[in-house]
Formats: C-alpha cells, structure tokens, sequence
C-alpha cells in the first residue's frame, strides 16, 4: 500500500509515508464497514427501479439494468381503491399534530417545572420522572377501552388527543436546556415589568428553541414509523397511515409486486432521511446531552 | 401589616397558580392518560372482559391461566433470548463503531451519519418489510451465501432461525446508544491514555483499565434504557416473522398482548400480561441499578 504514487504528490519522507498509510487503514475499513450497515437500504431503494423480474435474479446489485419508474406509478395506485398519497397525507397529519401538539405542551411544562417554584413541584416531579420508566405498552389495554368508550375508534383523536399533554422524555429534555439558562434574564425581565406568562414567551421561548427543533425531530419520527397506535385505532383504510398501508400492501395475502412494494417503502422513507440531513446536528445533541444527563 | 402579610400571600398564591397553570398539560395527562388507565389496568387483570359485555370479576384466574398457557410460556421464551442476544450485541456494535468514530480525522462525520442511518428508519414498518426479504429464501443474505457456496437457509421458517432475523435487525440500530458512547468517549481526558502510555501500558489494557471503567456510567445508562426498549419490541415480530411465526418461536410479549386483548378480545387476560410484564421490567430495571455500585464507577466517588 505504501507504494502508492499518486503523480504531483510526491510523498519523499518516511513520516508523511507513514502517516498516510495510517490514513487509508482507517479510512478503508470504516468506508467498508459503513457502506455495509446502509447496504439493505440502498439496496431496497434500488430493487425500487427494477423490473419486477430482475429484483430476485440479480439480488445483490445495486444498480438496474433497465431503470423503470413503473413500481412507483403502481405502488401509487395503492389498494383497496386509496391510492397512496391519501396514505401519505395521513400520515402527515398524525405526525405533523403530534409533533406540534407535543413539543408546545412539553415546552410549556418544562418552563413550570424548571422556572417556577410552587407548592407540590417535586412531588409532582417525581411522579413525572417515574412515568419517564413506564413501557407505555402496558397502558395501551385500558386507553384503548378508554377511547373505545369516548366512540373515538377510527379516528385520530386517541393518537392527538394525548399529545397535548406533553411527553415526559421531552418534557425533562427541554428543562434541562432551561435549566441552563441564566436565572438574571428572568429577574432582569421581572423588573421591567414582565409577568411569569411574558417571561416565558418572550425570554424563554425564543432560547430554549435548540432543544425544541430536537424534541421536534424526534417526535416526528416515532410517530411517523408509529405501527401499534394506528393499527389500534385506525381500521378504515382512507384513514390508513403509511405504515398500515405499507403492512396492508405487503400482506402475504394480497399477493406479492415487491417491486411496488419496495417502491412505497422508499417513499415513506424519503421525509426521514430528508429530516436527517438537513437537522443531523440537532439529532447528534439531542442523543448525546439526553443520554448523558439522563444518565 | 396585615394587609401587607396578605398582598404577599397573595403574590405567592399567585405564583402556585401560575406553576400549575404551566404543569396542567403534563398533569391532565398524567390522570386522564396514565394514573388512571393504570389503575383501570391493575383492576381488569381480575375480570374478563370482551369490551362488549361489563367485565366479570374471576379472581387470580388470569394469572393462574398464565402459568399453564404454552403460548404464553413461547412467549416469555421467546422475548428472554430476543432481549439477552440483541442487546448485548447492539450495546457492543455501539461500542466498537463508537471508538472506530472517536478520532479527529476528516470525514468522520460522514462516517457516523452512515452508521447511524440505519437507527432513524429501523423501526418503521418499511425496513421491516425490507427485513423480510432480505431474509426470505432467495433474499439478499441467501444470494451471498450462495457466492461463498452456502446452501440455501429458510431463515424465517426455520424455528431455530427465523428469531436471529428479529436480532439482527435490533444489533443492526445501534445508532443511538453509539451517539451516547461517542459522546462519553469524547469526555475521557485524554491526558489519562497518555499518562498509560507513558507507563508502557497496551492498547488492550488500556481498554480494560481507563475506557471501560470511565465509560461505565454511560454504558449503564444504555443497558438500562435498551434493555427495556428490548421488553417491549412489537412491530418487527408482527412483520418481518408475520405475528411471531414459525411455531410462536418469535411471539413477542407484547405481540402475545396484543393477539389476546385486541384479537381475541381478551382485554382481562391481556391486562394482567401486561401488568406481568411492568412488575418484570420493574425488577430488571432494580436489579441493574443494584449490580451497577459494583461496577459503574463514577468519579465523584474517587475524592472520597
């Protein structure tokens, strides 16, 4: 390897040599390794452009030989007479009211929590810290009769509804941000006349807004990919989220176009990967200060 | 001054009613969507209940019913080996890629953002669907076998098999607990290696003696955290092995909660599953803490 010349750089010390061998050793396992852990993905994302005899005959390849965009207006007509944007728009609707939904009411509660100081704040704090460990699996029995009773099956009212009460994880995310913030600027606010509603509106709001783009993201992703709660509650298939339809489109019943299938998959997938690459930094922090001060 | 005690009363009523006005999302929700669902839940564990007729109170009969289901024991079978090979093996990949990542090269970045990749779509019912078939019978993992000369394996209709499919997609997410070690990596002073360099100490020891033990907070704080997101997987054994199949060897708990209450309407039966299942996180969840003063070092402890 260290014999490698590439012409205009002459690598003429030993050092420099060394160095840059040291280089390609890291660099070429990581690459491999890297690539490997995306294969499957790029690899559906490519059987996605292939004729539907090609995905199975030449597996592993990721690039079609006769690029097609059929499996896509095929997968589009979706089934059951709902073509897939009627999907896609669900599934919007119950991510986007979610995500809006969650991370005012967590931000307002985090303020309360972190800012205020009132009588019954740590027993209530450690009620919420407590819920922060409970599998929310094991509540879904009695919220389903719940709902059920209220007459809010097959409607998205038991998947909102809930998340205008905020979310504990994001809840103590957002304090902890607060928590950071200097205590002056509220004194400094309360003496120009501010009230706790203005403090937190005009002072705390507009800084604590790093923390609420994270709560946001992550957000936006659970309930995105969400299978249990639509599968509860959603049983008419106009209402259908991507993910049911997905489940409801690979069904080893309804036979099997996986090139449709794979088609539909890459869609549902695209605003995800959009979110990371434009936000991946505000991802990076949320996991890293959350695990760690969680911790 | 009695009107003065009172104006200031006054104030501080004023700034408790201000905190629970701003605590009233989360409280509300605490009642409505957790306190008393929970208690609904502990009460429908002794009833039978079909949510069309009223519950019908029998006792410990689900419970007891528990102990004799087979179903139910392929179940708990079934999650105890998912829970105890998918987490050590996430928590190690997250481990291993984490310290390839922990170093100022160009391009890492790049690098962790495709590793990462996998963790942001891993639970959706897409890469679940993929999942499938990259494990069905002429799917991508027999393809490659097949070029080293590997028969054919029907890994999803095998039983000894078919649960390595939900494994591996778990070991494949380790993105978010690899974010947190990366982060804990980057805590270590690094004048702590250079000193153990000095000492003539190897890579290996240097891994047992300074990395593992100043990482152990953050490597108990993703045990604890992945191990109870492992006790509750649902969607991958409802997908990728098609409602827990071959032989209920895949039946994840929570799936077994979810066929009994909402597939065979057997909200009672299902309850008291999953009020087992929270008593057993809970006692997991303590036993880690317990066992973790044996062996999390936290550095406050060391001035002592």
């Amino acid at each position: 390897m260290a014999a490698i010349t590439v012409p205009g750089l002459r690598v003429s010390n030993a050092s420099q040599r060394k160095a840059i061998v040291k280089s390609i050793a890291y660099h070429a396992p990581t690459l491999i390794l890297s690539l490997l852990m995306i294969y499957p993905i790029l690899w559906m994302f490519a059987s996605s452009f292939k004729v539907p005899a090609e995905i199975w005959k030449d597996v592993s390849s990721l690039i079609p030989k006769q690029p097609t965009l059929d499996n896509y207006f095929k997968g589009w007509a979706g089934f059951g007479g709902v073509r897939f944007d009627t999907f896609y728009i669900n599934s919007f609707i119950y991510a986007g009211g979610a995500t809006l939904f969650q991370v005012i009411s967590s931000a307002i509660t985090a303020f309360g929590f972190a800012r205020i100081r009132f009588f019954g704040r740590n027993f209530w704090f450690t009620c919420m810290l407590l819920t922060l460990m409970l599998p929310v699996q094991v509540l879904i029995i009695p919220q389903y009769i719940m709902f059920k009773q209220l007459g809010w099956i097959n409607t998205y009212l038991p998947l909102l509804v809930p998340r205008l009460c905020g979310s504990a994880f994001f809840i103590f995310m957002i304090m902890q941000f607060i928590r950071g913030l200097p205590k002056e600027l509220d004194e400094a606010a309360r003496i120009d006349g501010c009230g706790t509603i203005g403090i937190f509106f005009r002072i705390i709001l507009p800084l604590i807004q790093p923390a609420m783009i994270t709560a946001a993201i992550f957000t936006f992703y659970w309930t995105w990919e969400d299978f249990m709660g639509p599968l509860l509650y959603l049983s008419n298939p106009k209402m259908y989220t991507l993910s049911l339809a997905l489940r409801g489109f690979a069904d080893p019943g309804t036979g099997t176009d996986w090139g449709a299938i794979f088609a539909m998959a890459s869609l549902s997938l695209v605003p995800v990967f959009a979110i990371f690459v434009f936000f991946q930094r505000y991802l990076v922090q949320g996991i890293s200060t959350t695990g760690l001060t969680g911790g | 001054m009695a009107q003065r005690r009172f104006a200031l009363s006054r104030r501080q009523l004023s700034t408790h009613l201000s905190g629970y006005l701003f605590i009233a999302p989360w409280l509300i929700g605490f009642f409505v969507f957790t306190l008393i669902p929970i208690l609904a839940s502990f009460f429908l564990a002794f009833t039978q209940y079909d949510t069309l007729s009223a519950p019908v109170w029998v006792g410990t009969e689900n419970f007891e019913r528990m102990l004799q289901d087979p179903r139910y024991w392929a179940s708990v079978k079934a999650t105890l080996y998912y829970v105890m090979a998918a987490i050590p093996l996430r928590l190690v990949f997250a481990l291993a890629v984490a310290m390839l990542l922990n170093s100022d090269r160009r391009g890492v970045g790049n690098y962790r953002a495709m590793f990462y990749a996998p963790s942001i779509v891993g639970g959706s019912v897409a890469v679940a669907v993929m999942w499938q078939q990259v494990f069905g019978t002429e799917g991508l993992v027999n393809y490659c076998l097949a070029v080293v000369g590997i028969p054919r394996v029907i890994w999803l209709g095998n039983p000894n098999t078919a649960i390595w499919t939900l494994i591996t997609l778990a070991a494949w997410q380790f993105g978010s607990p690899m974010l947190i070690f990366l982060a804990g990596l980057r805590q270590i002073p690094a004048s702590l290696y250079e000193a153990a360099a000095i000492d003539g100490a190897g890579a290996l020891s240097k891994f047992f003696k300074i990395t593992l033990p100043m990482l152990s907070p953050v490597l108990f704080f993703n045990l604890v955290l992945q191990t109870i997101n492992g006790f509750i997987a649902f969607t991958q054994a409802l997908i990728v092995t098609n409602n827990g199949r071959p032989l209920d060897t895949t039946l994840l708990y929570v799936l077994y909660v979810y066929q009994r209450a909402f597939q065979n309407l057997q909200m009672g039966y299902g309850a008291a599953m999953a009020w087992v299942l929270l008593i057993v996180i809970a006692m997991v969840t303590w036993l880690l803490f317990k066992s973790s003063s044996s062996w999390v070092f936290y550095e406050s402890k060391e001035g002592e």
